[in-house]
C-alpha cells in the first residue's frame, strides 16, 4: 500500500464510499453543531437583529415600539450626541493604543536585558492584563481619591492639592486612560518581548560592529523589523480599546465625560433611558468602527499568514 | 589599542564600571516595572486589612497598624458575599466546563471529519472571534429576559457557551499534529470517539490547558452580561456584586470594605496566574508571533 492511499480499498463500490461520506458528515454535525448552533444564535443574530432595533423608537420593556427608519442614526449625528461621544471615544482610544505601545515597548527593551529577574519581572508585568477590571477600577478609583487617595498624599507630599479626578469630566478621562493603560501594557510589553528575541542576531550584530550606538541601533534597526509586531499590537489594541467597559462603568458609573460608544450604548438602553432603539444605533455604529479595524487586520494578515 | 588594553580590568564581565552599569540600564529600570505593577494590588491588600479609622486618616500610613479581617465581615455583612462568590464558582466551572468541551469536539471534527462546507464554517467562527460580546447584549437581553432568564444561572452562563476563540486555537494545534497517528489508530478500527479521547486529547495537554485557563479567566471576570440579566443580589457574581457595594455605600469609611471586595476578586486569578502563567501568556498572546 503506497502512502496516498490510505482510505478506500478498491473493490469498495461508490454505495459503501458515499455511505462512509454520509456517516462523516453526520459525525462532524454530532461534534460541531452545538457550538456552531451557539455562536450563529448568540453572535450572529444578534448582529442582524440591532440593525433592526436600530431602526425603531423603542422604550425597553414597553410592547409598543414606533418604525423611524434612520431616524435613531439622523438624530446621533445630529444632536451633537455623535459629536461628543466620538471624540470621547477617539481620545479614549488613541490615548490607551499611544500609552500602551510605546510604554510596553519600553518595559520589553528593559525585560529584554538578560539580567537575573527579567522573567519574574516579565510575569509581574502581564498580571494586571489577566484581572478583573471592576476590581482594578475599583483599587485605582481608592487610589485616585481626592482626600484619602495614595496619590492625594504624594501630591500633598510635593505640595499639590489633589484634583477632584472623578467629578472634572476631563480629568475623568485621564483617570480612565491612565488605568487602562496600567492593565494593557503588560500584554503590548510581552507581544514586543517576543518580537525582539525574534530578530535576526546577525542583523543586530552587524549594525553593533558598525559602531551604532545603542539608540541609533534602536531606532534605525530594531524598530523597523519590530513593524508587523507594532502593527498586529496596534490593530489588537485598538479592538480592544473600542470595546471597554469594565473600568469605564465601574469608575464612572453614571458617565461624566466619559460616554465612549461602547458605554453610551450601555447606558442609553440600561441607564436611565431604556432607549433600545437609539441604544442599538450606537451599537451598531460601533461595530461599523469594529469592523473597519479588523478589515485593515485580514487584510494585513492574509499577506503575512497562510491558514491552512 | 593598546592604551585600551592596559585598562582591561575596567571592562571586565564583573567590574566596577559593569556591575553599575547593570544595575542602572537593567535593575533599576526593572525594579521601576515591577513597582508600578505591584504597588496599587500590595495597596489593595494592605488597605483591605486596616482598621477604619486608618483608612480615613490624613496621616500617611503605609502597613496596617492591626491587621484585622474587620473590612471582610463588614463587606459579607452589607452584601452577600459569599454569595457571590459561589455564584462566580458555579459560573465560571460550569461555564468554561462546556466551552472546552464544545472547542474540543469542534476543532476535532474542523480537522479530522470529512465535511463538505468545512472552510465556511471555519471562517464563519473565525470572524465570530472578531464580533465584541458588547454589540450583541441588547438583542440577547431580550431574548434571554423574554425566556424568564433574567436572574437565573442558564441566563447568566447561556450566550456565553459558544466558543469562537477555543475553537480556532485547538485547531490551529490539531493541525500540527501527525498524521501518522491518527492513521494508525483509524486502522486498528478506532471510531472518531476514540481517536478522539484516546490519541488526541491525551496529546493535546498543553493547548487544552491553554484554552482552558484562558476561559477559566474570562468567565470569572466577565461583567456586562452578568451586570445585566441580573439585578437580585442573590444570583450576582462577584464583579457585579462589588459594584453593587460600590453604589450602596459611597461614604468614605467604604474604602476598606471596598478593597476587601477587590482582594476577593482579583486574588483567585492572581494564584491561578502565578501557578500557571505560561499557559495563560501562550494563550492570550497567540497570534502575535505569526501577524
Amino acid at each position: 500500500m503506497t502512502g496516498m492511499d490510505k482510505s478506500i480499498p478498491l473493490g469498495r463500490t461508490k454505495r459503501h464510499a458515499s455511505a462512509r461520506a454520509r456517516r462523516e458528515a453526520w459525525v462532524f454535525l454530532a461534534l460541531a453543531l452545538p457550538n456552531i448552533v451557539l455562536i450563529a444564535f448568540f453572535t450572529y443574530r444578534p448582529l442582524l437583529l440591532n440593525m433592526y432595533y436600530s431602526t425603531l423608537d423603542w422604550t425597553l420593556g414597553s410592547m409598543d415600539a414606533v418604525v423611524v427608519g434612520l431616524g435613531n442614526y439622523v438624530e446621533f449625528f445630529t444632536s451633537g450626541d455623535a459629536e461628543e461621544v466620538l471624540s470621547i471615544t477617539a481620545i479614549f482610544t488613541v490615548a490607551t493604543v499611544g500609552g500602551a505601545l510605546v510604554l510596553g515597548l519600553l518595559v520589553a527593551l528593559v525585560l529584554n536585558k538578560k539580567v537575573p529577574g527579567a522573567t519574574l519581572a516579565r510575569s509581574a508585568v502581564f498580571a494586571p492584563y489577566v484581572l478583573s477590571g471592576v476590581g482594578v477600577g475599583l483599587v485605582w478609583l481608592f487610589i485616585f481619591d481626592p482626600v484619602y487617595g495614595a496619590l492625594s498624599w504624594v501630591l500633598r507630599g510635593i505640595g499639590l492639592a489633589s484634583p477632584q479626578w472623578i467629578n472634572d469630566p476631563n480629568l475623568a478621562l485621564v483617570m480612565l486612560i491612565i488605568v487602562y493603560v496600567w492593565k494593557n501594557l503588560g500584554y503590548c510589553a510581552v507581544v514586543y518581548l517576543a518580537g525582539l528575541q525574534s530578530l535576526p542576531k546577525d542583523v543586530m550584530e552587524a549594525a553593533s560592529l558598525d559602531g551604532a550606538g545603542a539608540f541609533r541601533r534602536f531606532w534605525l534597526v530594531s524598530f523597523p523589523l519590530l513593524s508587523p509586531t507594532t502593527f498586529f499590537l496596534l490593530i489588537t489594541s485598538l479592538l480592544s480599546s473600542l470595546q471597554a467597559f469594565d473600568i469605564i462603568k465601574i469608575m464612572t458609573p453614571t458617565g461624566n465625560g466619559t460616554g465612549t460608544l461602547i458605554f453610551e450604548a450601555y447606558l442609553q438602553a440600561f441607564g436611565a433611558y431604556n432607549r433600545a432603539g437609539y441604544s442599538a444605533a450606537i451599537s451598531v455604529v460601533l461595530f461599523v468602527v469594529l469592523l473597519a479595524m479588523t478589515g485593515m487586520q485580514l487584510r494585513f494578515v492574509e499577506r503575512k499568514v497562510h491558514y491552512s | 589599542m593598546s592604551l585600551q588594553t592596559t585598562h582591561a580590568p575596567r571592562t571586565g564581565p564583573l567590574s566596577p564600571a559593569n556591575l553599575a552599569r547593570t544595575v542602572v540600564t537593567g535593575w533599576l529600570p526593572l525594579l521601576l516595572a515591577i513597582v508600578v505593577v505591584a504597588a496599587p494590588l500590595a495597596w489593595m491588600v494592605l488597605s483591605s486589612l486596616k482598621e477604619p479609622g486608618e483608612i480615613v486618616s490624613t496621616e500617611l500610613s503605609v502597613l496596617p497598624a492591626n491587621p484585622t479581617f474587620q473590612n471582610y465581615v463588614q463587606a459579607a455583612t452589607t452584601v452577600p458575599f459569599a454569595r457571590f462568590f459561589a455564584n462566580s464558582v458555579i459560573v465560571t466551572l460550569i461555564g468554561s466546563t462546556v466551552k472546552c468541551l464544545l472547542a474540543i469536539l469542534t476543532a476535532y471534527a474542523l480537522v479530522f471529519v470529512q465535511f463538505p462546507f468545512k472552510r465556511a464554517i471555519f471562517l464563519a467562527i473565525l470572524v465570530a472571534l472578531m464580533v465584541p460580546p458588547q454589540v450583541a447584549v441588547l438583542p440577547n437581553y431580550i431574548f434571554v429576559a423574554g425566556l424568564g432568564g433574567l436572574n437565573t444561572y442558564w441566563g447568566i452562563i447561556l450566550p456565553g457557551l459558544g466558543t469562537a476563540f477555543g475553537t480556532f486555537l485547538l485547531r490551529q494545534h490539531f493541525l500540527t499534529l501527525p498524521a501518522s497517528i491518527l492513521e494508525a489508530a483509524e486502522i486498528d478500527g478506532a471510531g472518531h470517539l476514540r481517536r478522539l479521547w484516546q490519541v488526541v486529547v491525551p496529546i493535546s495537554g498543553p493547548s487544552i490547558a491553554t484554552v482552558a485557563l484562558v476561559t477559566i479567566v474570562g468567565e470569572w471576570n466577565d461583567y456586562i452580561w452578568p451586570l445585566i440579566i441580573t439585578d437580585k443580589p442573590e444570583m450576582m457574581t462577584l464583579p457585579v456584586g462589588l459594584t453593587l457595594l460600590a453604589n450602596s455605600d459611597s461614604s468614605a469609611q467604604a474604602w476598606g470594605i471596598l478593597m476587601a471586595g477587590a482582594v476577593i476578586v482579583i486574588v483567585p486569578i492572581l494564584i491561578i496566574f502565578a501557578a500557571l502563567q505560561r499557559f495563560i501568556v501562550a494563550g492570550l498572546t497567540q497570534g502575535s508571533v505569526t501577524g
